[in-house]
């Protein structure tokens, strides 16, 4: 095998002049981490209510949140990312399209977006499967002591839902960890993209990818063990198991 | 905002985007689709036999490939595979292999994961009672496995397997980063080429769309016919 | 007497030997024994090899590696010899020789030094400076001007590593974007994503000709480099360089060299019938008289 391992090259300075090829790595992974995190929150947010008003009583709010999830899902992350970045400013008036291009970190505003989307239709899923599998009692005891709507899903549905649906909520903040590799195409200097560039400029490919390959391990096995403590500091006693969950990854 | 949206761009470019493009896309989604699902039974069968090493590895290997991102892992095979044939194949040099099959050794090494972990809930949700039966039969592992348990994981599974299948489909598209021509590579090179991005990124998102959604809901009237009322 | 009888022998083994004297080494023994040599070739390199609009690959690399297939099909001897072609980017290009994918890559790779550390490259093909194009709205005429700017290159060149460190050494601070190809970084430029496109001028100029509209761009004048364009090859094959360093320069020194480079640069080429218009460099015009496949720029 005619490969030349040079395991020192992490400590050389990269031709931007002032990092190490290791500390491009751990900026790269900095990006991965805050594009994950931003497009969690949001997707949270956005799944959340879609999760919500696909239980509710109203046809056609039913009707609209189903619509929302098949059209995050059945398009590909990529294709999604590239309708942002690419599609949408050519779309909008010209000033707007031209602010957008220009903001300086377009490619981070683009890929938490086209992330957050794509994500809150997979937790929309998530939520609607962890509501539907509390027995309709509880929906119907809230209602029938009073509560409105609105009341019965703060009060009582949702806390037990989510709690119940934090497994699978897991696993999709890991995938949106992983998921946020993709935007190394639109331009986010994330762990991968990082790896790759290191990878071009010192044809030391297998040292490059090893590491990114590595650091993202060890952030799998972080996020896996604090929310395996949290599960079961919040697990709902009595009720095992998770909600019947969609397969995802 | 769709004043001059060229409608022609896109009719000129259906040949190279169908043939060239959609092609290797589904050619790629159904062979890498067999061999995840081949390879992630045998994945499933190591982790539940009993036998702490093959146990341990088979897990091992499913913990490694969910942890890291899908592009990492095309990336690493389309430099790795020629060295993988070299050493397997004992060869003087490495094997030289071509996008697509890098790509499918990608694809299915790493689908083969998902795939595992269905069949293992699938073998796992055969009652017990159906291994004793075949062992009092006088059945051996193989026997047992071939005959009553497989058959019936995979029959139950079979909405999961094609739910992953329409995932594996769509991840499909990520192979972009190699300049490979599959389906959006296509219809990337036309935007490029001729400066009609939003015609036809619009237009492979449409196409994808339809074909997973055509998909899901196939899946989902598969569902409804094969429910078995337990 | 004994050197006789030894220089007998040895005639007669060498009569008897269907191919080289010596044993076959590295490519050329890999190429004999599969009886197919693979071509890694551009996409979108105008007008070194891309695909036309029948999407067949074409090209002025490609037409002096198929003189280099030829040359190897008669020093070994053999009846018949496959050209499996291979696209290739900027940024795939050398892992993919490293790894054996590829056996010879036809493109407009620039021949350095540093990349004589992992690859080998036979005579220079032609001789290109590193510029910049950007709108000709925007008046950017020097590397200075670019201060503060987003830029645009692609991955794996030796453009984006100079712009890199340029720009790091002059504080320009730069915003620089890596495109996957040279189509994709052109379009940022176009779509008004990047202010500036840092590549090698030859393919700026062929992506400005076959644009839309080719009055809006502006290649500057300021050089960041002198890039020698060479045919890529294995490191450490000596059997192997020596076959392709004979073929290219029976090329030159024949004066095939003349109706080929004028066939891409002077005439019209797929898929646009543009005509680039590029007449030979004096640099290159001293390569085809002495050949050189140095990697340093000085030389030039």
């Amino acid at each position: 095998m005619n490969y030349n391992w040079n395991w020192a090259v992490f400590l050389q300075i990269s031709p931007d002049g002032v990092h190490t090829y290791l500390a491009t790595l751990i900026l790269g992974t900095g990006w991965t981490l805050a594009t994950a995190l931003a497009a969690w929150c949001m997707a949270l947010v956005f799944g959340s209510i879609v999760g919500v008003i696909r239980t509710t009583p109203h046809p056609w709010l039913v009707r609209l949140g189903n619509g929302y999830v098949e059209l995050f899902r059945d398009i590909p992350l990529l294709v999604q990312m590239f309708l942002w970045y690419f599609v949408l400013p050519e779309l909008l008036p010209a000033d707007l399209g031209d602010w957008l291009k220009q903001l300086p970190n377009a490619s981070f505003y683009t890929a938490v977006v086209a992330l957050g989307f794509y994500t809150s239709a997979r937790v929309a899923e998530q939520v609607r499967a962890g509501i539907m599998s509390l027995a309709g009692g509880q929906r119907m005891a809230a209602l029938a002591l009073g509560l409105t709507l609105p009341q019965a899903y703060g009060y009582v549905l949702l806390p037990l839902a989510y709690r119940i649906i934090l497994p699978p909520l897991t696993s999709e903040f890991l995938n949106v960890i992983k998921n946020s590799a993709v935007a190394l195409t639109i331009g986010l200097m994330e762990l991968t993209a990082r790896a790759r560039a290191m990878q071009e400029f010192t044809f030391q490919v297998f040292e490059a990818f090893t590491a990114a390959t590595v650091i993202y391990i060890v952030i799998n096995i972080a996020v896996t063990f604090a929310m395996r403590r949290v599960e079961r500091r919040v697990a709902v006693p009595g009720m095992i198991g998770t909600a019947p969950q969609a397969v995802s990854h | 905002m769709f004043a001059d949206f060229d409608f022609d761009v896109i009719i000129r470019s259906l040949p190279y985007l169908f043939y060239d493009g959609m092609t290797f896309t589904l050619t790629l989604t159904v062979l890498a689709t067999i061999g995840g699902i081949v390879f992630g039974t045998l994945l499933a069968l190591m982790r539940l036999s009993g036998i702490a090493p093959l146990a341990l590895l088979a897990a091992g290997y499913v913990n490694l490939m969910r942890s890291v991102p899908l592009v990492l892992m095309i990336f690493w095979f389309y430099f790795l595979v020629p060295y993988i044939g070299q050493w397997m194949t004992g060869a003087s040099r490495p094997i030289q292999v071509g996008a697509f099959v890098s790509s499918l050794v990608t694809f299915t090494l790493f689908e083969a994961a998902y795939f595992g972990e269905i069949m293992r809930a699938g073998i796992q949700s055969i009652p017990r009672g159906q291994v004793a039966a075949a062992q009092a039969l006088g059945m051996t592992y193989p026997q047992t496995m071939g005959y009553i348990v497989l058959p019936q994981a995979f029959r139950n599974m079979v909405p999961v397997l094609l739910t992953q299948t329409i995932i594996l489909f769509q991840d499909t598209s990520l192979v972009y980063v190699l300049s490979i021509t599959d389906f959006l590579g296509a219809a990337s090179k036309v935007a490029q080429r001729d400066g009609r991005l939003v015609e036809m990124y619009l237009f492979a998102a449409a196409v994808y769309f339809v074909i997973s959604f055509a998909a899901s809901q196939g899946v989902r009237w598969l569902q409804a016919r094969t429910a078995i009322a337990r | 007497m004994h050197l006789k009888l030894i220089s007998a022998l040895v005639a007669t083994s060498l009569g008897a030997a269907p191919v080289l004297a010596q044993e076959l080494t590295g490519t050329l023994k890999k190429i004999k024994e599969t009886g197919a040599v693979s071509l890694g070739h551009r996409e979108s390199s105008v007008p070194f090899s891309y695909y036309d609009d029948r999407q067949q690959v074409v090209g002025y690399a490609m037409d002096l590696c198929a003189r280099i297939v030829d040359r190897v099909k008669s020093e070994l001897k053999l009846d018949k010899l496959d050209t499996k072609l291979n696209p290739v980017t900027s940024a795939t290009r050398i892992p993919l020789m490293a790894n054996g994918t590829i056996d010879l890559e036809c493109g407009s790779t620039t021949n350095n030094l540093e990349r004589q550390k992992q690859v080998a490259f036979t005579i220079t093909h032609f001789v290109t400076a590193n510029r910049f194009v950007s709108k000709k709205s925007a008046n950017l005429q020097t590397v200075d001007d670019l201060k503060g700017k987003t830029v645009v290159s692609t991955s794996g060149t030796t453009n984006i590593k100079q712009i890199t460190e340029i720009g790091a050494q002059k504080g320009l601070n730069l915003n620089i974007l890596a495109a996957k190809d040279h189509a994709e970084a052109f379009l940022m430029v176009e779509t008004g994503r990047a202010a500036a496109f840092v590549m090698d001028d030859i393919l700026l100029f062929s992506l400005v000709a076959a644009s839309k509209s080719p009055k809006d761009y502006a290649i500057s004048n300021d050089a960041l480099s002198v890039e020698p364009y060479g045919i890529m090859l294995r490191r450490d094959d000596p059997s192997f360089k020596k076959v392709v360093d004979e073929a290219m320069i029976a090329t030159y020194k024949s004066g095939a060299i003349n109706p080929i480079y004028e066939k891409w640069f002077l005439k019209p080429i797929p898929p646009k019938g543009i005509n680039l218009n590029v007449p030979v460099s004096d640099a290159f015009k001293k390569v085809i008289a002495s050949p050189t496949d140095s990697g340093d720029p000085a030389v030039y």
